[in-house]
């Protein structure tokens, strides 16, 4: 049940994500470009790249992760706090993507919770501000118990995070 | 660089701090590690550990029929995927021996220089960042964009581009890419003349790179340096210039050099091969347009056995059916042998080893990454200077994690 | 002018008989060494006065399942910038005692790329100053560039061989 508190909250939240660019390769170049002035991610309100993770809302996982690298991405997702959300840019963080190797995550879903999907090796910018506006829609849709459900909990057991 | 005040020994317990950059950090271009033993700022000693984004391409390309690999090689350096995608082709042809028409080489000149201004236009564009000017990275990106779209009139895709095929193009480019290419020629030397107004003779930024990460000609032969980088040291090694390739011998260009190797050099050289780019584009597209009639049309090399036909002949004729099949099907056997193959990319030279036993995939391709080589010299280049020194100096050197891992 | 022939035929007179397998593959004189002479062949193409290759381009290895006793080979290749010439040469070591010679002391550039050929193909470099792995895992206790090796990681149970014709 959606109240008004609950309503403008949800409003304020949407329009003001701090996201985390965690770019590790090609699909960080694009998000360079998205975050450009000709596809502009300032306009939906993620004007302020937070590089730590104690500062932003958004993990924006853009690239491939290697195995070497997962520990780091749980870390860096550990450190976030509630309420944080995960997007998976490409088909590389998304499931592996064409490297189907022993050095590979296939998809950084094996480490860490992720709400949103965007597919594409790299994605247009258009599809990752798309990516961002399902996020905003998420953000939105969420209750303020979100978070202290069981559901949830249960979610972030699966994945060994307390 | 100022005085560095040394307290006498046993004056306070002297101490040093252990910080560690990376792998994720904003001013890291990708992901590698450095752990910095500090003494105050000064950096005493830097242990780098790469790896972070190894993606075994060495592996996977022994199980690839040689244009499958193609977009393998977009992704080494991403921010310039046309020319690992043409060094790539090079090498293939330099195995098969097939012959190249002049109009492809010419056409190929064009894309490799646009990827080159691409490439350097990120790397100068992120050394202002870095130390603070966040404008002329947004300015800069803005052209980028309207280079993306030239790629995207040829092959479809913006940044991994796969663009190409062994022997020549996909498709002819249409007069559509020419007029993006006319426009982008038109426009862009204004747009590079005021980038360079914004740095070049900037007081801030010159205090902030002169003298910062220097290398001497000598040192940084024995690191195995090449491109820009090499370059801004004082060492007038091109592969352009050295072995010719796909017709660079028709062109006439400059290759600009540096003195001491810091990153204003580096600065500068890159800026100054960016000029020289668009002078070899503007002269490449002279030269394409010189092509009239059926010449006009040519934009593969005659090798039925490595380029799929044409779909009418596939459809008419048996030889080019069965010729499709065994490319599609990745039954084309290549000739047996090994050969090395290198091309200027735009962090250096960039080589393809690539050895045949006469199968249908490689039995061993290695790609001589330039990044990979020179990053070696990082812990020399950064040692007895501050923090923020080692930034800038990161970031001039270019280094795109995914070349170095590969 | 520094040609094919004027560095055989150098190569030849200081190392007689220990080179083999002399060819010209795509116009790129290679030849082998034995595996203890590689650095004092890399010191004499180094200091020579006409033959002058300085500059390491390429350090790498390949591995050939079927020849016993020679499996790994170790592919130097060298450039001479001034005269504009480029050399290969291969050293071919017995899989169970792959140990070459480091040429970190000669050329600086050869450290990361040793360590690379030892991560890949468990070539050890003796005298590396620090001959760990470098892009796998410190973990991995395989070689994983090695023929009898697949590119797949084995132990992933989310993914169905059947469909991706591995079966």
């Amino acid at each position: 049940m959606a109240t008004n508190f609950e309503k403008v909250v949800s409003l304020a939240r949407k329009n003001s994500i701090w996201p985390l660019p965690f770019a590790t390769s090609c699909c960080g170049i694009e998000f360079m470009a998205t975050a450009a002035s000709h596809y502009d991610l300032a306009r939906f309100g993620a004007e302020r790249m937070s590089f730590s993770p104690r500062q932003c809302d958004l993990l924006l996982v853009m690239g491939t992760i290697a195995k070497k690298m997962g520990p780091v991405l749980r870390q860096v997702y550990l450190q976030m706090a509630e309420p944080r959300w995960v997007v998976a840019v490409g088909a590389c963080a998304s499931s592996g993507g064409i490297f189907d190797t022993y050095s590979v995550l296939q998809g950084i879903d094996q480490v860490i919770p992720v709400d949103v999907y965007v597919p594409g090796c790299p994605p247009r910018p258009e599809a990752i501000l798309d990516g961002f506006l399902k996020i905003q829609d998420l953000v939105n849709a969420e209750g303020l118990r979100r978070r202290h459900s069981d559901q949830y909990k249960e979610l972030l057991a699966g994945y060994g995070i307390q | 660089m100022s005085e560095h005040i040394l307290l006498p020994e046993g004056s306070i317990e002297k101490q040093t701090t252990t910080l560690n950059l990376g792998p994720t950090h904003p001013a890291t271009h990708g992901v590698f590690q450095n752990v910095l033993e500090l003494d105050g700022e000064r950096i005493l000693k830097s242990t780098s550990t790469i790896g972070y984004i190894h993606r075994a391409f060495e592996k996977i390309a022994e199980r690839r029929p040689l244009y499958q690999i193609t977009p393998l090689t977009d992704r080494l350096n991403y921010c310039s995927s046309p020319i690992n995608n043409m060094g790539w082709h090079i090498t293939c042809e330099k195995l098969l021996g097939l012959q190249i028409p002049k109009r492809v080489d010419y056409l190929r000149v064009i894309i490799m220089e646009l990827s080159r201004i691409s490439d350097h236009l990120i790397c100068n564009s992120i050394v202002g960042v870095d130390s603070g000017a966040y404008t002329g990275f947004l300015y800069v990106m803005q052209y980028r964009e309207l280079i993306y779209e030239i790629y995207e009139e040829i092959c479809g895709s913006r940044l991994t581009t796969t663009i190409g095929r062994i022997g020549g193009f996909e498709r002819n480019f249409t007069p559509a890419a020419f007029q993006k290419l006319e426009k982008f020629l038109k426009e862009y030397p204004g747009v590079l003349k005021e980038f360079e107004n914004l740095f070049t003779r900037n007081r801030i930024f010159m205090d902030r790179t002169i003298g910062c990460g220097p290398i001497a000609a000598d040192r940084a032969l024995n690191y195995g340096f090449t491109g820009p980088n090499l370059r801004a040291a004082g060492v007038d090694y091109d592969v352009r210039i050295h072995t010719p390739y796909s017709s660079y011998e028709d062109f006439d260009f400059t290759i600009p050099v540096g003195t001491t190797g810091d990153c204003y050099d580096r600065f500068l050289v890159r800026n100054e091969e960016m000029w020289q780019s668009l002078s070899i584009i503007q002269q490449a597209y002279q030269k394409v347009q010189e092509f009239k009639g059926a010449d006009a049309e040519v934009f593969h090399a005659d090798a039925p056995a490595y380029y799929l036909p044409a779909k009418k002949d596939v459809y008419t004729k048996m030889e080019a059916l069965i010729y499709h099949f065994k490319i599609v099907m990745g039954e084309t056997e290549m000739p047996a042998g090994e050969v090395y193959s290198s091309i200027e990319a735009a962090n250096g030279e960039l080589g393809f080893y690539l050895v045949s036993d006469g199968g249908r995939t490689p039995y061993r391709l290695h790609f001589r990454r330039p990044c990979f080589i020179y990053y070696q010299a990082f812990e020399e280049l950064v040692k007895g200077g501050m923090l923020s020194d080692a930034i800038i100096t990161m970031s001039s050197l270019n280094l795109i994690a995914g070349e170095m891992d590969a | 002018m520094l040609n094919n022939e004027i560095i055989k035929q150098k190569l030849t007179e200081k190392f007689p008989d220990q080179l083999t397998d002399w060819c010209e593959p795509y116009g790129m004189l290679t030849f082998t060494a034995p595996a203890p002479l590689n650095l004092k062949v890399l010191q004499f193409l180094y200091d020579d006065a006409e033959l002058r290759f300085q500059f390491l381009t390429d350090l790498q290895a390949v591995h050939y399942p079927d020849s016993k006793g020679a499996e790994l080979a170790v592919v130097y290749h060298l450039h001479n910038l001034v005269d504009n010439v480029r050399i290969r040469f291969k050293v071919f070591v017995d899989i169970e005692k792959p140990d070459v010679y480091s040429a970190t002391a000669l050329y600086r550039s050869a450290n990361h790329m040793e360590r690379e050929t030892f991560d890949f193909y468990g070539v050890n470099f003796v005298g590396h100053p620090n001959l760990i792995r470098i892009l796998n895992v410190e973990e991995m206790d395989y070689f994983p560039m090695r023929k009898q090796y697949p590119v797949e990681d084995q132990s992933r149970i989310d993914k169905d061989d059947e469909m991706f014709g591995r079966g």
